[in-house]
């Protein structure tokens, strides 16, 4: 369901997406458009393909055996499962945060600083060491880190590593963040935390959102896309979503009735 | 009530299990303290070897007929006569031809060598006149450590009524003396036990381990890491898989003959070389290292890997920045284990030769040489009793080398060790 009635500028846009994993069909004729500089959540009941779709946007299924990708993703344009687009190049661009907080078991410093280094981002250490900062002040860790960034990122607290790893996100200046259930693991201080910080980084970033709490979506999208059975049910403005649902499955989601 | 009765049993059960643990572990400890203490109280006097004082003239008529002094002659001269004439001035009674030959065999044939040594060294000692410690036969030292029984009957004695008589005589003299064994450490096998070191063994051993190492090692990581982390599972992947840990349940003797068949006859390769020994041990040891380092790169949590690439790592960067520097005590406790075993591997070295009897130390990789457990077992097929001995402690060489790599495999892992 194309949906030309808004006027954003689109981000990134699925064209009939079918995606298997093996004989089974996990997403059948996904539509959806993703505005620039909004915040898009994905909902929907366990297994209803909300997660695949957004590992369909970095080409995190790449990894997965027998995972199969049909119809078309673009991303500005420019259709990211062609030849001639280099995967690890997307994977830059199209940043992406854990349901569980994964930072690497090195310093807190290293985590930030790996991206941008393998990337050949910076010149000189002062150049990474800002790019670090920079990145650590934007995820809003930087207070909490600053006598310490030599210490191993899994020793801070879980709220702590989500930011960390939002920072590694963010470090390597990409277009789009796709966040997989980010706060399922945090407690709600943490999780008001990160909510806060996402709605902060809508300004520079194109941001896709995977949320089992209707309340989360609530609160930090602009558009809403309900998946249902490997199918996109209903897609618009959050507030359309959860006030005014056109769709009859959408409107039992959304009252709990089913998932 | 019936309550009590259970939580009694369960209690019991308990207490039953804790015991059979205990009792299985004090069981292992005891046979491993058996072997070990068994093979010290055989081996400890092996590091000590008897000497006897001799009254040495260097006499010019014998060590120099024709009055030449180049190196030569002196290596050539007959130092042995100079040990028999000073052993007849001892003891002036022995005159019977075949007496004197008992009387010879006191001492060693060691006993020249040392002559040659330092007459070679210092051709100025000719003439002189000097007393000198030298090395006594295996079966004297024997005799004075007190493994020969003085009432056994004769002719199931190693020394004789007489010699025993003239033992008697320079121990009472104070002419004998237990030093430190040097030589064991510094010189290869010999058909003399007194002479037979263990370094020839030792550096075959060494050299064959690094062959062993140097091919097994990167092989054996960068197949784990290909197979693990790049290659696509299909039914080729599969039946690779199957092949490798069938390979490492192969007895060790079939790639024993598989280094003779393919790399002694058909390339044509030096029997009894290190470096056959060690490709053979490589091949051995390799499954064994694949295993392991397969284990050690699956337990690397798939997260990390995730992380890595959604930052747009490759999954070359992916696979040595973060899966392989986690892997790694993993893999490096593999390896030093694969090298332990091929270290105690004995087996596959008979059939390509290294079991030959070789008194030289080798200096490469390419020289005939065998290996320490290989030694021990040629020091067992020996049927002098001085070998009884050497054999003990050249198990506690090898013993102490294994003690030394596992340690080494344990200090790797803790010093790593990454958590996450």
């Amino acid at each position: 369901m194309p949906e030309s009635r808004i006027n954003l500028h689109v981000k990134a846009l699925a064209r009939a997406v079918n995606v298997f994993y093996g004989e089974k069909q996990a997403l059948s004729g996904i539509n959806l458009d993703i505005p620039e500089n909004h915040v898009t959540a994905l909902i929907g009941p366990s297994g209803c393909g909300k997660s695949t779709f957004l590992r369909c946007l970095n080409r995190m299924n790449d990894i997965i055996d027998g995972c199969r990708v049909e119809g078309s993703i673009t991303i500005d344009g420019a259709d990211i499962y062609s030849k001639e687009q280099d995967v690890v190049q997307l994977r830059a661009r199209v940043g992406m945060v854990f349901q569980k907080p994964n930072p690497f078991p090195k310093s807190i410093y290293e985590n930030v600083a790996y991206g941008p280094r393998i990337h050949g981002m910076a010149a000189n250490k002062k150049q990474l060491d800002d790019i670090v900062i920079d990145s650590l002040t934007r995820a809003g860790l930087i207070n909490e880190v600053n006598d310490r960034l030599d210490a191993p990122g899994t020793s801070l607290s879980g709220g702590q590593q989500q930011r960390l790893c939002i920072a590694r996100a963010i470090a390597v200046r990409p277009e789009m963040i796709l966040m997989d259930e980010p706060c399922s693991a945090l407690d709600p201080i943490a999780t008001a935390r990160i909510e806060e910080l996402i709605d902060e980084l809508r300004d520079n970033f194109t941001i896709v959102i995977v949320t089992h709490s209707m309340q989360q979506a609530a609160r930090v999208s602009q558009r809403t896309a309900f998946f249902h059975l490997g199918e996109l049910v209903e897609t618009g403005a959050t507030e359309q979503i959860f006030t005014n649902p056109r769709d009859s499955r959408t409107q039992a989601y959304i009252t709990g009735r089913i998932g | 009530m019936a309550d009590k009765a259970r939580l009694r049993r369960r209690y019991r059960a308990e207490r039953r299990f804790r015991w059979y643990g205990i009792s299985a572990t004090i069981l292992g400890l005891l046979f491993l303290g058996a072997i070990l203490v068994s093979t010290v109280v055989l081996g400890h006097s092996a590091f000590r070897q008897t000497y006897i004082k001799l009254d040495i003239f260097f006499d010019p008529k014998i060590l120099t007929p024709d009055g030449k002094t180049d190196p030569d002659t002196l290596r050539q001269a007959n130092y042995p006569a100079v040990v028999k004439f000073s052993l007849r001035e001892m003891f002036p009674s022995v005159t019977k031809r075949n007496e004197q030959r008992q009387l010879f065999s006191l001492v060693s044939l060691g006993a020249s060598d040392s002559l040659r040594e330092q007459i070679t060294a210092n051709p100025a000692l000719i003439g002189s006149r000097d007393s000198l410690w030298l090395l006594a036969s295996d079966d004297v030292d024997q005799f004075i450590k007190g493994k020969i029984r003085p009432n056994a009957p004769e002719n199931e004695r190693q020394l004789n009524d007489l010699q025993m008589q003239w033992v008697h005589e320079i121990v009472a003299r104070g002419l004998t003396n237990l030093r430190f064994n040097a030589a064991f450490f510094t010189n290869g096998d010999s058909r003399e036990p007194e002479i037979a070191g263990i370094l020839g063994a030792a550096k075959g051993s060494f050299y064959t381990l690094l062959v062993t190492l140097v091919l097994s090692f990167p092989i054996g990581i960068m197949a784990a890491l290909y197979l693990q982390e790049f290659a696509p599972k299909n039914r080729i992947t599969d039946m690779i898989e199957v092949n490798i840990s069938n390979l490492a349940a192969v007895p060790s003797i079939v790639f024993g003959l598989l280094g003779l068949a393919v790399f002694l006859n058909f390339f044509g390769l030096p029997r009894s070389a290190p470096l056959v020994g060690g490709i053979v041990l490589a091949l051995m040891t390799l499954p064994t290292i694949i295993i392991a380092a397969r284990a050690a790169i699956m337990a690397v949590p798939p997260s990390i890997r995730e992380a890595a690439l959604a930052i747009g790592a490759s999954p070359m960067q992916t696979a040595l920045h973060h899966v392989v520097p986690l892997a790694s005590p993993g893999m490096m406790t593999g390896a030093i284990l694969g090298m332990a075993r091929a270290l105690g591997e004995s087996a596959p070295l008979l059939m390509i030769g290294m079991v030959a009897f070789i008194a030289d130390v080798p200096q490469g990789i390419m020289e005939p040489a065998t290996v320490l457990p290989v030694q021990i077992y040629l020091w067992a097929d020996s049927p002098e009793q001085a070998f009884v001995e050497k054999l003990a402690a050249g198990i506690m060489v090898l013993l102490t080398f294994l003690v030394m790599m596992n340690l080494l495999a344990v200090i790797l892992r803790r010093r790593f060790e990454q958590k996450w």
